[in-house]
């Protein structure tokens, strides 16, 4: 396990070292895979509590008097229900409907909007976000500025509650709030990746170990463990939530993949926004669907999917699923294939092996 | 970690000779590199296989890998225990976590292979 010098190293490398994690590169980013093991760490989120080290997911701010245009453009979801301390799922679109990125569009005021993108595409989002901004707005990649820490789990709010001020057991799904964790500075929201309840916590880069050390001390009678990205990757796929780079990319609609509950056309103009209208109107060709292995094997990111012998799609993610015991996986498929119980074959080292489109999320906590 | 009786690869399988029936399976580095193991694909029995040879795959939550033959022979036995419980490799890598037992046709290719002391250098030294 060789990590190069030139890898990027957050402000908690030194604790994923203590807790002897596997270290990976990730998007040009040394990044724990593991630390205790993927399935036993997986199980601990959804039992109680997990904390992630995500610093490496970018951070833009969109601000100015015309701040609000700028993001509606940008964007499809519509950020003018957002309120301030409000969160929502969106992307930024190309102009044939396709994601440059999926992010996370938080409203800290009227003129200013908090995103947060996936790290292999930090820089190029704020490129592009640059390049299609509207007068009266600016841009600022504020990447370095801040760690990120993800706290998930059905412990998670007991455990950040014994930490913060002003509370955040209270806080509702999607809503943020500036806060005092451990006696620091830092950005509260209730969001995540894994299909649990849980937070991302935004700090300082010198602040996130004092955090990070008062976290896993807090939660230690809960039973919370550090999580690598190899849990993060099982969780987030049994909750159905997509990954770029994966799941789609700028080759796929928001449509195609699954994604049509963040296209608001209805709030106005935005870039992608008659591409999808007509794609809309005329249907899609192919869809993300979920499946399920019937037969043994373990589909993976890349491997063809059959039908009667043909290929007709592939599989964009695959995984064992920790919390489900089954093999699961998402495939960008024909409509004509797309219906749950639909049978479609993976096709794993040459050899077809039959598996079922299935209901989605495979993962839905018990609210 | 690496039983003295054993003789090792490069690519982190063992093989424990006893008679002519040599049973296979992957060293405890090997488990611990893959992490937690979801699936193993077994050989047919009857099957004849080189030196070297690939014989079966092992799925971890992360990663695919492949398993090659110590020596050449003949499958005679697959771990069926392995299709529910292939978490078996990670916990017994060297008992109930076996995975092929062969008939071996040459023994004389056991030379070439590593004994626990050299395999234990080679792991530290990386292993790959």
């Amino acid at each position: 396990m060789t990590a190069s010098a030139a890898l990027r190293k957050t402000p908690l490398n030194a604790r994923h070292r203590a807790l002897d994690a596997r270290l990976v590169d990730f998007a040009g980013w040394e990044m724990p895979v593991q630390y205790r093991g993927v399935i036993e760490e997986h199980l601990a989120v959804r039992a109680s509590a997990g904390l992630f080290d995500v610093s490496h997911m970018g951070e833009i701010v969109v601000r100015g008097p015309n701040a609000l245009q700028a993001v509606q453009r940008l964007t499809p979801n519509d950020a003018g229900k957002l309120r301030d301390g409000q969160a929502q799922y969106s992307a930024l679109t190309t102009p044939s409907g396709s994601p440059v990125d999926d992010v996370m569009v938080h409203r800290v005021a009227a003129d200013q909007f908090f995103l947060c993108v996936n790290a292999a595409n930090d820089d190029k989002d704020f490129s592009w976000i640059r390049e299609h901004l509207v007068p009266g707005a600016q841009a600022e990649h504020v990447s370095e500025q801040y760690a990120l820490m993800a706290l998930q789990g059905p412990a998670a709010s007991r455990i950040l509650s014994l930490l913060t001020a002003p509370s955040v057991a209270a806080l509702p799904a999607f809503s943020f709030v500036d806060a005092r964790v451990a006696g620091r500075y830092a950005r509260v929201a209730r969001t995540g990746y894994t299909g649990e309840d849980g937070f991302e916590i935004y700090c300082s880069p010198d602040d996130a170990p004092a955090i990070w050390d008062a976290l896993l001390d807090k939660g230690k009678h809960s039973g919370i463990e550090p999580i690598g990205l190899g849990a993060r990757d099982t969780l987030r796929l049994e909750a159905c939530l997509r990954l770029y780079g994966n799941d789609m990319d700028e080759t796929t609609t928001l449509l195609e993949a699954g994604l049509g509950w963040v296209v608001k056309p209805d709030k106005g103009d935005f870039i992608g926004r008659e591409a999808l209208m007509k794609q809309k109107e005329a249907g899609t060709q192919r869809r993300l669907v979920g499946f399920e292995m019937v037969e043994r094997g373990v589909a993976r990111h890349g491997y063809p999917v059959a039908v009667g012998g043909q290929t007709v799609g592939q599989v964009t993610s695959g995984t064992y699923a920790p919390s489900l015991r089954k093999n699961v996986g998402l495939a960008y498929v024909p409509a004509a294939s797309s219906k749950v119980g639909d049978e479609i074959d993976i096709i794993i080292r040459a050899k077809p092996v039959r598996a079922r489109v299935a209901r989605t999320p495979f993962y839905k906590r018990e609210k | 970690m690496y039983p003295d009786n054993l003789k090792y690869t490069k690519d982190h399988e063992w093989i424990d000779l006893k008679g002519e029936t040599g049973t296979i399976g992957v060293s405890h580095f090997a488990q611990k590199e893959l992490g937690d193991v979801v699936f193993v694909e077994l050989p047919e029995v009857g099957r004849r296989l080189k030196q070297g040879e690939e014989f079966g795959t092992i799925e971890s939550v992360k990663a695919v890998s492949e398993v090659y033959c110590p020596v050449s022979g003949e499958v005679i036995e697959v771990n069926t225990a392995l299709k529910d419980h292939p978490e078996l490799v990670n916990q017994e890598p060297y008992g109930k976590g076996w995975i092929v037992r062969i008939r071996v046709s040459d023994p004389k290719e056991l030379a070439g292979l590593m004994d626990a002391a050299s395999y234990g250098g080679y792991v530290g030294q990386g292993g790959h």
